[in-house]
């Protein structure tokens, strides 16, 4: 090991103490969080016996919260709202739980569970928040946030063409991120602790400068423009620091410091964006090396090393966004998707397991479980055996774990990838998602057969005489059918994607994420990520009209309200390939028609296939299919089989999610199930080897 | 793919077969074709299949039901798989092949396949077959069975099985004749003969109220399946359940135990400490 040095012009002494000891290498010249974590981390393959449980002063801190304010936000839903400060950065003085709270310290307002406005956004979805919460909005703030200051969904608004218009009120189209936060984007919160403000800004200020002689052109400005505003929102994170008696400006010292510095970044980031998802990328290795560092040199014991992270976990379960009951019922809940990816391979082979991996899953332990954060494993069969055992273990405790295919997230987006939300990867620092909601798959293929009527309200949706509709009273033919829908996916996803096009368009300019972004490389990857709903749906219903026989049933309009469906036929879920390949061209299809379009900034199309918390929504917007789903009940999740429909056991439901191909779907697919501990063996160890032989074989590859 | 996994604390003893045979295709043959072929073991009559855990034997498990049963339990909670007419005939290669495709699953997660139904031993001609198959594929094989037509299960069959689930539903003649219609004599002899192959056994009770419970009954189950003990890797006391009534109902078929209500957690954990006196791993 040797010292780092450095050649940046004074940060020198500061990084001599705070680099001590760690592996030298290109990191040190250049912001280069993952050469960093791979020079220095060292992968732990023992089990979980070292763990500590938590500490007086952890389990007091979670006692005095819970009793003052957790409970009490049961009671309310919403516990406070601040109605006078538009949140930023800075724009709070320093907030504590309780005199406790000296561990990892920092919250978004000067009190815990209260929430701030955040305006950019839209002025509307604020004002109603507001009042569904019991408050007064302020009149001072409403004019400049209506009158003076345009906002991101006026600006949506004035762009929208009369087709989205259409599509967006009859449901084809739904949760766009046209009036909140879009979300997606995962600040290298890490970056912060290794480099220090200071060393953060000299950067940006370089990359600002360095196209300083460059002709105007508008790509141009607005690189120089996001430059100036991440540059600010640094400062603003230094303001922050200062506040809570923190000099963020240089880099973080010891694990404790790695840990405050870390959070601060984030904390910097949902003071100032009520992203959809707020996810806080993959920390365990990065804030290992500083743990370690510290145990050896004995200036820290585990007990204090789990204080550290049970008290930023702490930190983690009480972000609040203020929102409207129209949100929650779209999002099923409160979530703001605080992701922490967890564990998969390095590109060397190393497992990137280590004792911080532990320790995270060691809070729902000590803490008790909870949604947030959204501990996501990245799973590979060959992980060590004492952390697979663990994850199984905690998972049949607790529920409270995710799991992703570790292989195909790293085969397609390195080893520093992490999640944003729930399933979609992207590399940290170096990669952001335009969040794309989804679109209705399954309401197309009624429209579709009804020529662009919608089936619950009848109105003509699209533009008239555009598509003709099915007529005659004779069964389904499985041909015209398909040809129809492709036509009206053209329609769909074109529609689709020019809703987001505006919509980031607009973002960028009204509500842009300067402090997530400030965590970036300058020069980055952008997906838009577009996804479908009601995939089980549709491949059921497809199938229905190939091997049944299925005959539409009209009102007195001409209009196909339902269907009859005689006879068996095959459902996707089930590890058949008659439906499973429909569901796959489904897919596939959708995805090379989002391909054919111009996307906002040359961003690399994706697509998801995840509804996992708005499926009541998008089922009551639709009728009755073919499959026999009926109307107005709730889709499936993301990639599920249709509820029911899976009777061969939940392997063979994996196996048939399996066949789609990941390429349709960069951004995504998602299998929600349920287990019961008693349902995976009669002892506690049948159940987790039980639990890993399955998450084992769901994400090992097909052999062939 | 992402796979999220949500652990409700439901009782889950509740199994039943799976639905259907989606992904295999059916064989066609002419009537008498197709006997011959059932018993030569080219074909067998099937309910369904289904991938499983933890109930069917270790790990996760391609459990393929056979249709056709010679007992009549009055508790079954698949009626339809009695029959061997209702079944849908497959070829030996369908299985074969469905058993090759998952034998990564079968590699990650211990597990194997369990031939089970109806009574897997009314077609021992196909299922040894398939036993043999899996045998060559490196496979843990795992037979669920009452024992009743264990004379027809060959020797060479049985090197073919790794593990038996064998059902002792009642401890007297008496009492198991008017359970199932059947003699209980030849499923002792067929536990005698696996202890001496010493091939191993997970023994399954059914705890059903009013027919199996009393004390007394489990006491001699217990006598008969204690001289087994050391093949008896693990006894499972299922409490009886009415999940199968719809079933019986939609075959047209009198139920003796409609709306019987499922044991009692006492008298299911009595059952239990009595085979746990024995010395018995039980579950």
């Amino acid at each position: 090991m040797s010292t780092a040095t450095t050649d940046r012009p004074g940060t020198e002494a500061a990084h001599h103490d705070a680099w001590e000891g760690f592996a030298a290498g290109p990191w040190q010249d250049r912001i280069d969080v993952r050469d960093f974590i791979q020079r220095n981390y060292v992968p732990y393959t023992g089990d979980a016996s070292f763990l500590a449980g938590p500490t007086e002063k952890t389990l007091r801190l979670w006692d005095h919260l819970e009793r003052h304010y957790l409970s009490e936000e049961r009671r309310r839903r919403v516990f406070d709202v601040d109605t006078r400060t538009p949140a930023d950065v800075d724009a709070f003085p320093a907030g504590y739980i309780s005199e406790d709270d000296d561990v990892i310290v920092g919250l978004q307002t000067d009190v815990p569970l209260k929430r701030a406005m955040m305006p950019a956004g839209g002025w509307r979805m604020v004002e109603t928040a507001i009042k569904e919460a019991g408050k007064e909005i302020d009149p001072d703030v409403k004019k400049i946030f209506t009158q003076y200051r345009k906002t991101h969904n006026d600006a949506v608004f004035d762009i929208y063409t009369p087709r989205i218009r259409a599509a967006r009120s009859s449901h084809i189209i739904t949760g766009l991120p046209d009036s909140y936060g879009r979300g997606r984007i995962i600040g290298d919160y890490r970056r912060l602790a290794l480099y220090g403000a200071d060393a953060l800004i000299e950067d940006k200020q370089r990359a600002k400068d360095a196209v300083a002689d460059q002709p105007f052109s508008e790509h141009w400005a607005r690189y120089r423009e996001e430059h100036a505003e991440q540059i600010k929102a640094l400062k603003k994170l230094v303001h922050l620091g200062e506040s809570y008696g923190l000099d963020l400006r240089r880099p973080a010292a010891g694990a404790q410091e790695a840990v405050q510095w870390t959070y601060m970044a984030y904390l910097a980031a949902v003071k100032s964006q009520d992203g959809a998802a707020m996810s806080i990328g993959r920390l365990s290795a990065f804030l290992d090396v500083y743990f370690e560092r510290d145990l050896a040199a004995g200036v820290l014991d585990e007990s204090q090393a789990q204080e550290i992270i049970d008290a930023l976990v702490i930190k983690l379960r009480i972000v609040r966004f203020l929102r409207t009951i129209d949100y929650d019922q779209i999002f099923s809940g409160d979530p703001y998707w605080a992701t922490w990816s967890d564990a998969g391979f390095s590109a060397d082979g190393r497992a990137q397991v280590t004792r911080t991996s532990f320790r995270l899953l060691q809070t729902l332990r000590n803490l008790g479980p909870a949604p947030e954060p959204n501990i996501t494993i990245f799973w590979d069969p060959q992980l060590p055996a004492g952390y697979k055992e663990f994850c199984s273990a905690i998972s049949i405790e607790t529920s409270s774990i995710q799991y992703e295919s570790d292989e195909q997230i790293r085969d397609r987006w390195g080893d520093d990838a992490a999640i944003a939300c729930c399933v979609s990867p992207m590399q940290v620092g170096k990669q952001m998602q335009f969040f794309g909601a989804r679109v209705n798959a399954g309401k197309a293929l009624l429209y579709a057969i009804n020529g662009g009527r919608d089936e619950v309200s009848g109105k003509q949706v699209t533009e008239d005489g555009l598509f003709t509709p099915i007529t005659g009273e004779g069964p389904l033919d499985f041909d015209e059918v398909w040809q129809k829908y492709e036509e009206m996916l053209d329609w769909v996803v074109g529609t689709y994607v020019e809703a987001l096009n505006i919509i980031h368009y607009s973002h960028d300019r009204y509500a842009y994420e300067a402090m997530e972004m400030a965590l970036h490389d300058s020069e980055i990857v952008r997906t838009m990520g577009c996804g479908i709903a009601g995939l089980s749906i549709v491949a059921d219903s497809l199938s229905a009209i190939k091997h049944a026989t299925v005959t539409p049933l009209r009102d007195e309009s001409g209009l196909v309200v339902d269907y009859l469906t005689e006879g068996e036929f095959p459902r996707y879920g089930n590890d058949d390939d008659r439906a499973d390949d429909i569901a796959a061209t489904i897919v596939h299809t959708v995805m090379q028609k989002i391909k054919a379009i111009p996307m906002y900034r040359d961003a690399i199309p994706t697509q998801s296939v995840l509804t996992i918390t708005s499926n009541v929504v998008y089922g009551k917007a639709t009728g009755s299919f073919p499959s026999g789903h009926r109307a107005g009940t709730p889709f499936s999740p993301g990639a599920n089989p249709e509820n029911g429909a899976d009777t061969h056991g939940m392997v063979a439901s994996m196996l048939s999610v399996g066949k789609l191909d990941y390429h349709d779907a960069l951004d995504g697919i998602s299998l929600t199930n349920t287990i019961t501990p008693q349902g995976l063996g009669r002892t506690k160890d049948e159940q987790v080897t039980n639990l890993v032989g399955i998450l084992d074989a769901g994400f090992v590859m097909d052999e062939q | 793919m992402s796979s999220s996994i949500d652990l409700l604390a439901v009782p889950a003893e509740n199994r039943r077969v799976g639905a259907g045979l989606e992904g295999m295709a059916e064989a066609e043959l002419e009537r008498s074709d197709r006997l011959a072929a059932i018993r030569e073991g080219r074909i067998a009559s099937l309910h369904s299949w289904e991938l499983v855990t933890a109930v069917d034997g270790p790990g996760t498990r391609l459990t393929l039901f056979f249709a056709g049963c010679p007992l009549r339990c009055v508790y079954c909670h698949n009626p339809d798989t009695m029959e061997m007419r209702r079944g849908q005939d497959v070829e030996l290669e369908e299985i074969v092949a469905r058993i090759r495709r998952y034998r990564r699953v079968f590699t990650a997660t211990g597990g194997g396949i369990t031939l089970s139904g109806g009574e897997v031993l009314m077609q021992p001609a196909f299922a040894g077959k398939v036993l043999r198959a899996a045998k060559e594929m490196g496979i843990h094989t795992a037979i669920d069975t009452s024992g009743y037509l264990g004379a027809v299960a060959g020797d060479a069959f049985l090197d073919d099985v790794d593990l038996v689930l064998l059902d002792v539903k009642s401890g007297s003649e008496e009492s198991y004749q008017k359970l199932t219609g059947r003699r209980l004599q030849p499923t002792i002899d067929f536990g005698d003969r696996l202890a001496r192959r010493g091939t191993p056994i997970w023994l399954r009770f059914v705890v059903v109220p009013g027919w199996t419970d009393d004390e007394e009954n489990v006491e001699r189950v217990a006598d008969i399946i204690e001289r087994w003990k050391d093949v008896i890797e693990r006894v499972e006391v299922l409490p009886f359940h009415n999940m199968g009534q719809d079933k019986w109902d939609t075959l047209g078929m009198e139920y003796k135990l409609r709306d019987a209500q499922p044991p009692s957690k006492e008298v299911v954990e009595r059952v239990r400490e009595q085979f746990r006196a024995r010395g018995l791993t039980v579950h």
